[in-house]
Order: structure tokens, then C-alpha cells, then sequence
């Protein structure tokens, strides 16, 4: 099937007519090969039901294919290459990130409108619109339905990855709104990284992405404290963390490096790993921190990154030398509106005994914070100085 | 399904008529043409003028307005176009990042309205 939106309506009648069927009928011996064909039933009702309209041409030869198609051999793997091609058409460079992710979140992930809307802080009919506009721009633009061609794989793959990531970080972080961690985005972020990764299972980055998100998220219970604050990794009761998710990750990561085609995500994961291995933050390889952000920055050199490598470096040199890294980072004065900045450089200024110097770091960060938990934290740690 | 692929450049910058680079950049045309033309997804295609010879024309309320230049002054002008018969999106995409001046210009990428 090529076309997105009738392999998405003929699925959804078949998850409706297993609905009617099953509880009546018993579930079938082999349920997906059970719905994969009812779905070309559905398929094929739906083309006759428009037969009164002219049928395009392709949509004749699709109905052709199904009528007369024997059914695959493999149902699995027609599923599975069917998913795929979804998830390429979901995450295409020509749509929108913000369509991306919604689209991904919709067909790949299965959430409502409604689900996606108040997780995105926005109005159901906003996202609504919103996924409407991304499905006819697929099909105005004549966007395929098809994994891409070996050519355009690593960068369309990279897409798939960051739109995943994005959904992570958008539960994560969350950048505006009091939820310090929007929980179900990020539930949601790794099954659609394990689903990728089912799919794509010789992808080292597809492996890296995962470790990552499952060693972040094992910390969520130990991020926000009893009142919602957030609580930095440096003050985490790291008896909170998640073990389990840690040793998932950690596996995960161990396997996949040895493949020796290291990317970005699996860089990341190991910085998340290391600290996951620390039984505190004192005891933590601040030195191989340092030299993974340093190998990451290579590979992707971005402030955010080196910032994280200042930070690193100060707990691997001291704080002074942390912030000489900063100084000769904001070189020309480009991070003076990046709030990141501003936080880091004023907690180094406190380790480093100078409060005056702290205190204006301090101010100037707040005032460029959205998230309520930040801002509190931000504003307790300015008042523990003034005191 | 028909692409228009719409050539913009800034026309000051780029390279300069009788320099080594401009030539270039025609023999560049040269092949890219040769290439959509053996393949068989040429429809049709032309560079234009420079924008100065632009002239804009407006009806409103029944008079005609002619106006010199483009309808919009713009920091990057439409310089050619080609029309290619493309299977998808990808295929006309990736024709379009091989037109020489999406090197220093950009390349814009429209599905061709069909009437049915």
C-alpha cells in the first residue's frame, strides 16, 4: 500500500471489526495476520464504495493488487515494512518538526488528538489542525509512502531519531508549563525508540537513542522532590533510581558500542551511564565525563555541549578552571541570552567562594526562565547566597 | 506527478559572467539538463533575465497598473526553472539539490496543480 491516510483508515477498521469479532469469536490463531488481511477487506470495501466517483488510475491498480495479490508469505514482515514506511512518511525533512512529531505521536504511537494536545500544551483543535495540515501536505507535496533509498537513509534515519528524542525532551524538560516531567511523553518516547529499534535493529544510533532515553528517564522519581522542585543530579537521592532501567540501558549501550560505529546518541548515553554507575555525585569519573563531551563536541560541535563539557571540567579540575572554559566559550558574548549559560556560570561563581559575582548570574538567569520549578530553584539558591 | 523546481538566488552574489567559476557554473547547467533530459523527466525548463527587466502588471477596479520590478522585493530573486515528471517528492528533491545554484542560492519545490 502507498498511500498513508488509506493504510492508516483500512488498519483502524480492522482494530474496530477485531473488536466486534474477537470477544464474540475467540481470538484468532495468528491475530496479526487475522487483521492485515481483514485490513485488505477493508481496503478493497473502501475503493468499491467510491466506485461511483471515477477511480484514479493508481487506486484502480491497487485494487487490482489486492483482488488478485496472494497474501504474503510472511505476515510479520509485511506489518513491520508497512510500520516502517510510516514512520519514514511520519518523520519527512519536508514536513514541519511540530507536524513531525504529532503525526509520529498519532499513527506510530496511536495517542489521541486529545492526548497529544494537552501534552503539547496546546488546544485539541490547534493539534488537530495541525495534524490535518501535515496529512495534505503529505499528500499535496507528493511525499512517498516508502522506506527511502539507501542513499537517503542515514539522513532520513536521523530524522526518525530526532523526532523521537524531541517527544523525550518535551516530557523531559518541559519547557513551559509546572510539570517539571511530563511522565507520559516520555513512556511514550521510548516505546516508539524500542519500536524503531525493532524495526531497524542493525542501526547502532537507533540502539544509542534508546540506552539514552531509558538512562534519563531512570531517574525521574529522584528529579522532582515531595513539593514538585526540581532536584539537580548533583543532590538526587540516587537511591530513587531506577535499576532496572539503568541495567536495561546500560546493556543496551554495552552491545551496541561494540559495533564501533559510535554517533552522538550513544555518546550521550554513555555520559548518562557513567553518572548512573557513580554511587554519588563526588564519586562520579568526572574525567571520562570530560573526555566524552570533548569526543561528542567533535562530532557535533554545539554551545550546548561544550557548556556541559565546562561543567564537567569543573568537577574534574576545579571550579575555576570550569570557568575559564565558559569565559573563552562565550567568546564573542553568543550564550549572553542562553539561559543554560547564565545557571551554569552562577553555580560555578559559588563554588568558586565569589557570591557578589554569583548573585548577578543568578539574576540574569532567572530572568530568562520559563519553567516554574526552574525559576524556584533558581530563586532558592539565590536566597541561600543573600543570606 | 509534476514538480516546478524554482531557481532563487541572490543575483549580486554568485558567480560573476567571464570568470572561471561562472563557466562553471554553465557547464554545471549543461549537464544538469543533459541528465534530466536523458533520464526523461524533462518537461520543460528556462533560465530568465536579470530581476531588473522584471515588470509587474495589477488590475484593480478595471485599470491596469505596470509597475517596474517584482512584485515583491526579495533578498533572493527567481532566476529559472525547470518542470520535471517525477515519481515523488524524494526523486524531485534530490534532482533539485544537483541544479548548480542551490550551491549558493536555493531551490523551491512545487507539486503541479492537477485538474481532474
Amino acid at each position: 500500500m502507498r498511500d498513508l491516510e488509506l493504510a492508516e483508515d483500512v488498519l483502524q477498521d480492522a482494530f474496530v471489526a477485531a473488536l466486534q469479532h474477537w470477544p464474540r469469536h475467540g481470538v484468532p490463531a495468528h491475530p496479526r495476520a487475522w487483521l492485515l488481511r481483514t485490513a485488505r477487506h477493508k481496503a478493497i470495501d473502501r475503493f468499491r464504495r467510491d466506485a461511483n466517483f471515477q477511480l484514479k488510475r493508481t487506486e484502480m491498480e491497487i485494487l487490482t493488487e489486492l483482488e488478485s495479490g496472494a497474501m504474503p508469505d510472511d505476515f510479520d514482515e509485511a506489518i513491520e515494512d508497512d510500520r516502517l514506511r510510516l514512520v519514514f512518511t511520519c518523520c519527512h525533512p519536508a514536513l514541519s518538526e511540530q507536524a513531525r512529531v504529532a503525526l509520529t505521536l498519532r499513527t506510530i504511537g496511536g495517542l489521541t488528538t486529545t492526548e497529544i494536545a494537552r501534552a503539547f500544551l496546546v488546544p485539541e483543535t490547534t493539534m488537530a489542525q495541525r495534524l490535518v495540515r501535515a496529512k495534505r501536505k503529505i499528500k499535496g507535496a507528493g511525499i512517498p509512502y516508502v522506506v527511502p533509498a539507501p542513499h537517503l537513509w542515514p539522513e532520513r534515519l536521523n530524522s526518525v531519531l530526532a523526532v523521537i528524542y524531541l517527544v523525550f525532551n518535551e516530557g523531559y524538560a518541559a519547557t513551559s508549563g509546572d510539570q517539571p516531567t511530563r511522565a507520559a511523553l516520555c513512556d511514550e518516547a521510548i516505546r516508539l525508540g524500542r519500536i524503531l529499534l525493532e524495526l531497524v535493529p542493525r542501526e547502532p544510533e537507533a540502539a544509542g537513542l534508546l540506552a539514552l532515553m531509558l538512562l534519563h528517564d531512570s531517574r525521574r522519581d529522584a528529579r522532582v522532590d515531595s513539593t514538585g522542585h526540581l532536584v539537580t543530579l548533583e543532590l538526587q537521592d540516587r537511591s530513587l533510581w531506577n535499576l532496572q532501567q539503568i541495567n536495561a540501558g546500560t546493556r543496551l549501550l554495552r552491545r551496541t558500542i561494540d559495533r564501533d560505529r559510535v554517533g552522538p546518541y550513544q555518546i550521550q548515553a554513555a555520559i548518562s551511564a557513567v553518572h548512573a554507575r557513580a554511587g554519588n555525585h563526588d564519586a562520579t569519573d568526572w574525567h571520562q565525563v570530560t573526555s566524552l563531551y570533548k569526543h561528542l563536541y567533535e562530532l557535533h560541535p554545539s554551545p550546548v555541549i561544550a557548556l556541559n563539557g565546562a561543567v564537567a571540567l569543573s568537577f574534574a579540575a576545579g571550579a575555576e578552571a570550569g570557568l575559564l572554559a565558559l569565559t573563552e566559550l562565550n567568546g564573542q558574548g553568543a550564550l549572553e541570552h542562553y539561559q543554560p549559560f547564565h545557571a551554569a556560570r552562577a553555580d560555578l561563581l559559588r563554588r568558586a567562594g565569589r557570591a557578589q559575582d554569583a548573585a548577578i548570574a543568578y539574576r540574569r538567569a532567572l530572568v530568562l526562565t520559563r519553567n516554574v520549578a526552574e525559576q524556584q530553584f533558581l530563586e532558592a539558591r539565590l536566597q541561600e547566597l543573600l543570606q | 506527478m509534476q514538480f516546478m523546481l524554482l531557481i532563487y538566488s541572490d543575483e549580486s552574489a554568485g558567480p560573476k559572467p567571464e570568470t572561471p567559476e561562472f563557466g562553471e557554473l554553465m557547464q554545471g547547467y549543461g549537464a544538469f539538463t543533459e541528465e534530466v533530459k536523458t533520464s526523461g523527466v524533462m518537461e520543460s525548463g528556462a533560465p530568465l533575465q536579470a530581476v531588473a527587466t522584471a515588470t509587474t502588471v495589477r488590475v484593480r477596479n478595471g485599470s491596469t497598473e505596470i509597475i517596474d520590478g517584482p512584485f515583491a522585493e526579495t533578498k533572493e530573486q527567481l532566476g529559472g526553472f525547470y518542470i520535471l515528471d517525477c515519481e515523488d517528492l524524494d526523486t524531485a528533491l534530490s534532482y533539485a539539490a544537483k541544479i548548480p545554484t542551490a550551491k549558493h542560492g536555493s531551490i523551491e519545490v512545487r507539486p503541479i496543480m492537477v485538474f481532474e
